[in-house]
């Protein structure tokens, strides 16, 4: 139990890296302007590196001979336990943008934690990805305020997709009995103490960018334990398409 | 047509101790993002630890028709190039 | 990056005058012309479309790569094709710069190919139908790209010149994780090796005829020679991409889709057999198969993209930042 624990908690940092990074990668070709489509490339980039070191790591741990690609290519929806927020389907720039800040937002503190993780191995996944993500986290947080401060168009539509984006982010400061035994055993951390100062950074922002912190509502949750949105299956058979069909190539 | 967002010319010192370099152009609509759309354009392959953006229109530059008034006058100089001078034999350390 | 200091064409129109005599004999004697620097019209506008199309052509080009980045069959090969889409875009960039040191704004470029005036390589015109397609285009468009590219780091027009040098270092991986590709599926299943002839059969033709029409009908060649944008001709460079290819298909165990295609021992190069000048012209007329979702992707980024442009502007206007 304490093992298949790990393996599930590495699994949810990786899986949402991975989806995250998936759901970005298809923006490149088509951003508002060209800069941005070199822009988002880095970061899905970062993100899909950083679910391959999960990934295998999880592996690993798991010792029956699964690596990243196993892992990634040869899962179904409800094996995955990545945040409902990442999977949320790419919608306008500003629901990227909104999405994108919520999740860089909320990686830099839990990066944070875990790169003091007593797993040396979640420790040095996470050091190196903290350096990515703080760099995320500037440009996600600058679009957001260039957004919510910019034109009324921007305005309405960025307040529209924080409006829809809001009830993602509660998942993810939600602990479960995974959480419980990564405090327990020094790997992780409590969720919950992320809130705060998640928080706290998100009206600072968004008072720079002239946004509502939208009221208390009910927050959707699941995607840890793999239980997700719709969107979510969609998303894995067009990834999974060429080795789900191939089952005996090698790529 | 919306006035498009300005140019800003790039320099990018390539390791400690180098002078920044011109490396080429983009557009951005604030020096933030110059510098953020600097570092992705520029310097995906580690090119660089420190990157300028000055807005092109800002670059005053010499003049091609005056080139010759401008750099002709320093031609003749040579004994400003340690070339010029003529070190006899067997002397060290000149 | 002069643009904003010399607007365009200054002085007197273009005759047989002491500046058009100096900019020769610059031509001459190697020495590279520079955005301020004094030019001919006609240079200058041959220029400025060549460079464009150029800039278009990487831009566009993502988009048949880029259909396949959220289905690529391993991380390993999403994030290589990403990194070079990616560079793609950079690509575009550099020569978007390169262009608009000649005095025309990007968006005045950009919106010349939206509105169907402006030209980009019509290679991009043919779709991506499965995974061996893009080791096709890596190992064949770019392997042929290269070969049109490396001269032009020598070209009469320093920006352009400097661009392409930093886009030819950054390219040499991009054919070789498309020969990578096609390497694998060769040497994989059955059915990855048919995916991969599947997809040389498809993208062969097209490839050679990336180099343009033959000398005896090229327009632009001769002026363009001696104002040293072009230093080969697009059958020295077509003959190029043959001789290179020819030994790759078969170390790949693939066939050629040319019965004609063999070494003349005469002349050191490959004899092809006659290429469909028809197709070529008919998919440069706008009649190739995906010439309308290749502009319209663009269109749609454009417009779709307007107020986020207008969002960031406002934003760094209203805070007395540069954007005004």
């Amino acid at each position: 139990m304490r093992d298949s624990a790990r393996i599930e908690y590495v699994l949810r940092f990786g899986d949402g890296a991975l989806v995250l990074a998936q759901r970005l990668c298809a923006w490149v070709a088509h951003a508002p302007v060209m800069e941005e489509d070199v822009a988002v490339a880095n970061v899905s980039l970062d993100l899909f590196g950083q679910a391959r070191m999960w990934l295998s790591y999880a592996g690993e741990l798991e010792g029956a001979g699964r690596d990243e690609d196993r892992l990634a290519f040869h899962r179904d929806a409800r094996e995955f336990h990545n945040v409902l927020l990442v999977e949320r389907p790419n919608g306008d720039f500003a629901d990227t943008t909104v999405r994108g800040y919520f999740y860089d937002l909320w990686a830099s503190l839990a990066l944070s934690e875990l790169a003091g993780s007593h797993d040396e191995r979640i420790a040095a996944i996470a050091q190196k990805s903290r350096k990515e993500n703080a760099y995320h986290l500037r440009r996600s947080q600058d679009w957001i305020v260039r957004l919510g401060d910019g034109t009324q168009e921007s305005h309405a539509r960025v307040t529209r997709a924080v409006d829809e984006l809001w009830r993602y982010t509660g998942e993810l400061f939600i602990g479960d009995d995974v959480d419980a035994v990564a405090v327990g055993d020094g790997f992780g951390f409590a969720p919950e103490a992320l809130r705060e100062p998640w928080l706290e950074r998100v009206r600072a922002t968004f008072a720079q960018a002239t946004l509502d912190v939208p009221p208390d509502t009910w927050m959707q949750r699941g995607g840890k334990q793999g239980v997700h949105t719709e969107d979510l299956g969609y998303l894995l058979a067009e990834m999974q398409v060429l080795p789900r069909s191939m089952p005996e190539a090698v790529w | 047509m919306k006035k498009e967002w300005p140019q800003w010319e790039v320099f990018v010192r390539s390791e400690a101790g180098l002078a920044h370099k011109h490396v080429g152009s983009l557009h951005a609509a604030d020096e933030r993002m110059a510098l953020e759309n600097a570092r992705d354009l520029y310097t995906r392959r580690n090119e660089g630890v420190s990157i300028w953006v000055v807005k092109s229109e800002n670059v005053h530059a010499t003049d091609p028709s005056e080139t010759e008034a401008f750099f002709a006058p320093s031609e003749d100089k040579t004994y400003r190039h340690p070339t010029f001078y003529h070190v006899p034999e067997g002397v060290k350390h000149l | 990056m002069y643009t904003s200091i010399s607007d365009g064409i200054e002085g007197a129109p273009d005759g047989g005058d002491a500046r058009e005599r100096a900019f020769d004999e610059r031509l001459d004697r190697a020495l590279k012309i520079e955005p301020p620097d004094w030019m001919p019209d006609a240079y200058r506008k041959t220029l400025t479309r060549q460079i464009s199309q150029h800039a278009h052509s990487e831009i566009v080009g993502m988009l048949p790569e880029g259909n396949w980045i959220t289905r690529a069959p391993s991380l390993q090969r999403k994030v290589i094709l990403l990194a070079k889409v990616q560079d793609e875009a950079g690509h575009g960039l550099y020569l978007y710069g390169a262009a608009e040191s000649l005095g025309t704004s990007r968006d005045e470029l950009v919106l010349a190919l939206l509105s169907g005036k402006a030209k980009y390589s019509s290679i991009f015109n043919y779709p991506t139908l499965t995974w061996a397609d893009v080791g096709a285009i890596g190992w064949l468009v770019d392997g042929a790209a290269i070969i049109n590219q490396i001269p032009i780091t020598r070209c009469s027009y320093g920006p352009y010149a400097r661009a392409m040098v930093r886009i030819c270092k950054e390219e040499s991986f991009h054919q070789r994780q498309g020969f990578d590709i096609m390497w694998t599926l060769a040497h994989g299943t059955a059915e990855q090796h048919a995916m991969a002839q599947d997809a040389l059969d498809r993208w062969w033709w097209p490839s050679v005829m990336m180099f343009g029409p033959p000398d005896s009908e090229s327009t632009h060649n001769v002026q363009s020679l001696r104002w040293k944008i072009k230093l080969f001709t697009n059958d020295e460079l077509r003959t190029k991409f043959i001789d290179q290819t020819v030994p790759q298909a078969e170390q790949l165990g693939l066939a050629i889709p040319d019965p004609d295609l063999r070494w003349n021992d005469e002349t050191k190069h490959y004899d092809i057999g006659p290429i469909d000048w028809d197709e070529f012209y008919r998919v440069i007329g706008g009649n190739g198969p995906c010439n309308k979702d290749r502009l319209q992707a663009r269109v749609d980024a454009w417009e779709d993209g307007a107020w986020v442009r207008e969002a960031a502007a406002e934003h760094a206007r209203k805070h007395g930042s540069d954007a005004a």
